[in-house]
């Protein structure tokens, strides 16, 4: 008798459970909708002006692959203070390779990437084989390698870069047809609104195969009607999102390389058996030892990982400042580990979605954007930033009480 | 020939589900060194806590006297207050402080909240004499051995003035040596007037210092025996007085070839690199064979399985496993995986379960690949898989999505066993499987390791419960103090037998 009314009590906290974790990602979409929505009032309609939607892009675009990287180290229990430094770092190679070697672009990249992955390995080895608390060992890599930035530049910025380098953060796809069309009174540019079509396509398309392929398995599939207001809402966005790009220069290259970056790292932690493990050692790190995964050379990896992002984000933010300098990422950090924890990342590991850090990172970017428009001064930028944070964990924390 | 110093009286004590207790009396006279037996689960801690403090005067039912004054105590701090003091098996000891810090934790020689240093370290000098410890002070503990470390503890309690002192299995985690010099300290101690309890499993050394035995047995006061009338067969037969039920499932076997087996397996202490956990251990198991590994708490099963599972407990390992005659690796536990090995975890919310990941997820962990192509998941297939085995197991949650958190003990027990069944293993060494489940989840868990055999695997099953190993294995080892100290089969043995290796 007991037991039934347990296995009862169990099945009301699960079913509230489960919606809550669909919820969830749902409730992140709408506290963004509605952030944008009261910026856009605050600012009087220049937050979604089509220049403002491309510079929120470049503006963010290099805290988001940090982001992206910090998750998957979130995951495993563990953290990165480093970031901020090896950006510097490679950005300062960069600027000492091509600006005073003369060293091509595609070379200096390589070299780039290698120092990145090599930097992460020296933080997976301290970290995952002699077991230094990240913290510890990030914290001291933050000096290091902000130190070393300082001492290879000398303490001067290194500038500026050729055109074909700054492309990366300022360049956009050409248009296929040489000028741009008009409708509805505006200029377009084509390319972006084909593009825009092309993935709306591809999301139906995928949609729809995951419901044939649930009811061949047998398994319950949505409501019809929720699944294509789904689809329209969804197709709606990107197009309005492409539009905006249309309307001023297109697709910024910086959009195309964080896309891929963020279709290879949904689809490692949502679908790849590595991804799985990374979850499993961040829930419990032992018994996830004592069933047969590797847990070293999981976290050296994502440590590794780690550093080749950083790497990227130091030649993206090298590229838009136009120069190596020695103060360059300070505090990405923080605004990286910030965007997980928003996105609802648990501190203890084990919990942390792809969406759910890019979700945080355009809370923290549209604020950001959207308070400088309206003159909010840097000083309390900061602090509403930091109540924002609190806020936002204290919500998940409080969720998360009730339901036990 | 002495005043009565503790009296309790009619105590009952219930958990949620669980008769902890169920009348139980016991005395204790003045000046004399009091044994208190029994099984695993048979009552002692829960007496002992109940008397140190930890369960509070209100939370159980009967009285209390202690020096013929009620004793209604609510608290540890209350209890040191009227001079009883427990050492607990788990030392409660600050590792990074001193052994004169560490003497006078919680009760600091202080005034105004400024330690007298002066004052801690002659009355420390003077209290490590007494207990005889040889060793300066001023050494932190976590540079002394546990012999050390267990005379410090008798040291901390002396300074609080105990006139009674709880010893709850002190000797489980020294050498015979450190034993030996502890017995002695406790026989010098009673000289001087002091009333100890002694909780132990061996019976030696209670046969040797013990004035009087009480015996419990589930919950229930067996026998209090006093000197001269204190035997090993008296105890035993108190202990394990129980008879066995049909709660076993029975099983059809047909033992095959031996399938899996260890030759002299040596491992040592992962800290203290001289002491042996595992000490020159053969054992085999044949194809739809059960075998038992008897043994008590720290007898150093766990230890061992888990040196040769991945050799993840222990440092030094040496000795052979062999799968059908060849010999295999288990140097990780990938490999040991590979090699056709199971472990199932005795502490299946710290190692065998991912709590805050889903039934379905914990299910599959151990052997992704198998519901993988190319290292991509497959989430369909792994959905057909987790739903396959809750139904297979009666695991009870609303969905396969469903945070392990979340369920009973005995489900999570069932996610366990479904985990590694999932791996198609040869040979499955369970670590105490039924360890904190109910009866009906026992049950279960019975008729998976029956189908198991009956599929012509084979089952190494680790358990304290007398009754349980006889009932489910076909053959049994007795194992204490990391040694294999006897082998029969399950037909010529019974628990005095047991036992009698055992202590």
């Amino acid at each position: 008798m007991k037991e039934t009314n347990d296995t009862k009590a169990i099945a009301k906290t699960s079913g509230s459970k489960i919606l809550r974790g669909n919820m969830r990602q749902y409730s992140m979409v709408m506290a963004l909708v509605l952030l944008i929505v009261l910026f856009y009032f605050l600012t009087g309609g220049k937050l979604l002006k089509p220049l403002n939607i491309t510079n929120l892009i470049l503006q963010n675009g290099y805290i988001l692959i940090l982001a992206i990287g910090m998750l998957l180290v979130i995951i495993t229990a563990r953290i990165d203070l480093s970031v901020g430094s090896i950006v510097a770092f490679v950005g300062a190679i960069a600027a000492i390779m091509i600006v005073n070697m003369k060293i091509g672009v595609i070379p200096t990249i390589l070299v780039c990437l290698v120092v990145g992955a090599l930097i992460g390995a020296w933080q997976g080895f301290w970290t995952a084989y002699i077991k230094i608390p990240a913290f510890i060992t990030t914290l001291s890599s933050m000096l290091i390698f902000r130190g070393l930035t300082i001492a290879v530049l000398d303490g001067r910025s290194i500038g500026p870069f050729p055109d074909s380098f700054r492309a990366i953060s300022s360049s956009f796809v050409p248009d296929i047809v040489s000028e741009p069309i008009m409708l509805f009174g505006a200029q377009l540019n084509l390319t972006a609104l084909i593009a825009g079509f092309l993935i709306c396509l591809y999301i139906v398309f995928r949609d729809v195969n995951k419901r044939r392929a649930k009811s061949k398995y047998g398994f319950d599939t949505m409501a019809i009607w929720f699944f294509i207001i789904k689809q329209v809402i969804m197709c709606g966005a990107t197009m309005a999102f492409f539009y905006l790009l249309a309307a001023y220069n297109g697709i910024p290259t910086l959009l195309i390389i964080l896309i891929v970056l963020i279709v290879i790292y949904s689809f490692v932690t949502s679908k790849s058996v590595i991804g799985r493990r990374i979850y499993a050692v961040g829930g419990n790190e032992s018994a996830a030892r004592l069933s047969g995964i590797n847990t070293k050379r999981l976290v050296f990896a994502t440590n590794v990982n780690m550093g080749v992002l950083s790497a990227i984000a130091g030649i993206v933010f090298a590229a838009r400042l136009n120069a190596g300098t020695p103060k360059a990422g300070t505090g990405f950090e923080l605004d990286a580990i910030a965007s997980c924890f928003i996105g609802g990342a648990s501190v203890y590991g084990g919990t942390g979605t792809i969406m759910g850090a890019i979700l945080g990172c355009f809370i923290m970017g549209v604020m950001n954007n959207g308070m400088s428009i309206i003159g909010v001064s840097i000083d309390y930028q900061q602090a509403i930033k930091g109540l924002v944070i609190l806020l936002a964990v204290a919500v998940d924390m409080i969720a998360k009480d009730k339901e036990k | 020939m002495s005043e009565i110093i503790l009296e309790m009286e009619n105590i009952t004590k219930h958990f949620p589900g669980v008769l902890a207790l169920d009348n139980v009396n016991f005395s204790v006279k003045e000046g004399e060194i009091h044994a208190l037996v029994g099984e695993n689960g048979a009552g002692k801690s829960t007496l002992m806590r109940i008397l140190s403090g930890v369960l509070p005067h209100g939370s159980y039912t009967g009285q209390i006297k202690f020096e013929n004054k009620k004793y209604d105590i609510k608290s540890i701090k209350q209890s040191e207050e009227k001079g009883i003091a427990i050492i607990h098996q788990e030392f409660a000891l600050s590792p990074y402080l001193s052994i004169a810090e560490n003497i006078f934790l919680g009760n600091e020689n202080s005034k105004a909240g400024i330690v007298n240093w002066e004052m801690t370290q002659n009355k420390a000098v003077e209290l490590t004499k007494r207990v005889g410890l040889v060793e300066d002070v001023s050494v932190l503990i976590k540079d002394i051995g546990v012999g050390k470390r267990q005379l410090v503890e008798i040291a901390k309690a002396l300074s609080k003035n105990v006139k009674l002192l709880i010893l709850d299995e002190p000797t489980a985690a020294l050498n015979e040596d450190d034993s030996e010099n502890l017995l002695k300290l406790l026989l010098a101690l009673k000289e001087k007037g002091l009333t100890s309890i002694l909780i132990s499993h061996k019976l030696g050394e209670v046969i040797e210092v013990a004035d009087t035995v009480t015996i419990l047995r589930d919950g229930q006061t067996i026998e209090t025996i006093a000197k001269g009338d204190i035997t090993e067969a008296r105890i035993i037969k108190g202990m394990v007085g129980r008879e066995l039920t049909d709660r076993f499932p029975k099983r059809e076997h047909t033992i095959g070839d031996i399938l899996f087996n260890v030759e002299d397996w040596n491992a040592y202490h992962p800290t203290h690199h001289d002491k042996k956990i595992t000490d020159d251990v053969n054992i085999n198991v044949r194809a739809g064979e059960v075998v038992g590994i008897a043994g008590l708490m720290g007898a150093g099963r766990t230890e061992f399985a888990m040196s040769v599972f991945g050799k993840s407990y222990g440092v030094n390992i040496s000795g052979k496993a062999y799968m059908n005659g060849k010999q295999i690796d288990t140097g990780t536990v990938g490999k040991s995986i590979k090699n056709g090995l199971a472990y199932i975890s005795e502490d299946r919310k710290g190692l065998g379960l991912i709590l805050r990941s889903s039934v379905k997820d914990n299910i599959t962990l151990p052997n992704l690949e198998k519901v993988s192509k190319a290292m991509v998941i497959n989430e369909n297939e792994e959905v057909i898989v987790a739903d396959k085995a809750v139904e297979a197991f009666r695991i009870k949650c609303p969905t396969i999505e469903q945070e392990t958190n979340d369920l009973s003990g005995g489900n999570q027990q069932k996610v366990v066993l479904a985990k590694w069944l999932f791996c198609e293993s040869e040979v499955y060494i369970m670590d105490e499987p039924t360890r904190g489940i109910d009866v009906g989840a026992k049950h279960e868990v019975y008729t998976v390791v029956n189908n198991l055999a009956a599929e012509g695997k084979a089952i190494i099953f680790i358990s304290s419960e007398l009754p349980e190993i006889l009932g489910v294995c076909d053959r049994i080892y007795v194992m204490s103090e990391g040694k294999i100290v006897g082998e029969m089969l399950s037909e010529e043995a019974d628990q005095e037998k047991i036992m009698r290796l055992l202590v």
